[in-house]
């Protein structure tokens, strides 16, 4: 498809108070230097911004889609398997969406050089996949539960365990960059990040679901994520109205 | 049916453990055209470079069409799109070409623009600007640039960079201070 049609550009209404993290955001020390301060310019919705890349499965390397695999031996850690759908604000499935992952080992270490956190390194565990939604919009990966890390926000801060999702939909402004968290964790309550989203139905759907029936027996635990991305307001085209 | 929308969450210091395969600094990937190099820092509000944080660009080809029809099997293989690290310094650099003018309804056009999303540790949800093209008479008329403020409207437009085929175009997340660079214009999307 070549993106050549022209609609009247949209405005979108704003996201619900609460529902997404202001810019500037004083208890996670490093937004204020990092927000804008002049008051943002509202952007109707033009091909530009409708149109977004697409991804094919031979971006995808070997084992992309189990972290627990990636090297010789196996990673410590819980395995788990992480799933769920993408979907548009419709309810549709997003489907052929590239999804990337990464995350700290078991022990809440970064493969990463700015990561000075005196926990150990795990030769088998580098942390990072990436799967491609199928045609209900599902994906799914399996990983080890990383394990929750201090750092420098504030005296005695420990993040969460997490995983970080980046997330490619239907154009470019469908971009979602977000954090899964799990159930029952308490620094929930304590993570300026987490509590950035303030609305707290806002923040329950980044915590995932024990998921007892996907569990594999006997070898992993499983866990289900589910994402809502932006849709690009589009009526679907019927064939040969265009 | 309207589902809510999943909160966003910074992409944090360790992106680059994830996000590496996808980044390049080829934008145009091989889509013909006026090839233009960009240059630029991406700056805090003390003016400091910000050495942890990276672009994604997305923009139309020398023909103003955006590429859908062909799944990339690389970074190298995305008509249009492109992931871009900061340096150590805070700057940039990507290689791409100008696009071609892009309708903005059924009778306005917009001029060459490139979407510009940023993203970096300590921005809790990504921003949205566009970058424009110096010496351009179409800016005059394109109606987005119309919409940001006239005093504002340059932050948006690169400038020649003295070497040949370079613009020069710095994000600023803020103005420290007056007789600084101004804080350029990001959209709410």
């Amino acid at each position: 498809m070549l993106e050549t049609e022209t609609r009247s550009p949209q405005i979108r209404p704003e996201d619900p108070p609460g529902s997404q993290p202001d810019y500037c955001y004083p208890p996670y020390a490093s937004s204020v230097l990092r927000a804008p301060s002049q008051p943002l310019v509202v952007l109707p919705h033009t091909l530009s911004e409708r149109t977004g890349p697409v991804f094919g499965h031979g971006l995808l390397q070997p084992n992309d889609n189990d972290l627990t695999a990636q090297h010789a031996g196996q990673p410590l850690g819980e395995r788990m398997l992480v799933h769920g759908r993408v979907l548009d604000e419709d309810g549709r499935p997003v489907r052929s969406a590239l999804v990337e992952v990464w995350q700290a080992n078991a022990a809440g270490r970064y493969l990463h050089k700015v990561d000075q956190h005196d926990a150990p390194l795990d030769p088998n565990f580098s942390g990072a996949g990436r799967v491609i939604t199928d045609d209900q919009g599902r994906y799914q990966f399996r990983t080890i539960k990383p394990g929750a890390y201090p750092w420098g926000n504030h005296y005695n801060a420990w993040r969460p365990q997490h995983i970080h999702f980046s997330l490619f939909g239907a154009g470019i402004l469908s971009r979602l960059v977000t954090q899964m968290y799990f159930p029952g964790d308490p620094l929930h309550a304590l993570d300026p990040i987490f509590n950035s989203i303030t609305d707290p139905r806002a923040r329950e759907r980044l915590i995932s679901r024990f998921d007892i029936e996907k569990t594999e027996p006997a070898f992993a635990l499983a866990y289900e994520f589910n994402i809502v991305l932006r849709g690009t307001n589009d009526t679907p085209f019927e064939e040969g109205k265009r | 049916m309207s589902l809510p929308l999943s909160g966003s969450q910074t992409v944090g210091p360790y992106f680059s453990i994830g996000l590496s395969p996808l980044c390049s600094e080829e934008v145009a990937s091989g889509a013909q055209g006026e090839a233009v190099i960009v240059e630029g820092q991406l700056l805090d509000a003390d003016g400091a470079p910000v050495p942890d944080g990276f672009l994604e660009i997305w923009q139309a080809d020398g023909d103003g069409r955006y590429i859908m029809n062909k799944p990339a099997s690389s970074a190298a293989e995305a008509v249009g799109f492109g992931r871009i690290r900061t340096r150590p310094d805070g700057s940039f650099r990507f290689a791409t070409i100008k696009p071609g003018a892009v309708p903005y309804d059924a009778e306005r056009m917009q001029a060459p623009h490139l979407v510009v999303l940023v993203f970096m540790r300590g921005l809790l949800r990504h921003l949205v600007t566009r970058l424009y093209f110096p010496d351009e008479p179409a800016n005059l008329t394109d109606p987005v640039l119309q919409l940001v403020p006239a005093e504002r409207r340059s932050t948006l437009i690169a400038q020649a960079s003295g070497k040949p085929g370079t613009l020069h175009w710095d994000i600023v997340m803020r103005q420290p201070e007056a007789n600084t660079k101004p804080e350029t214009v990001f959209f709410a999307w």
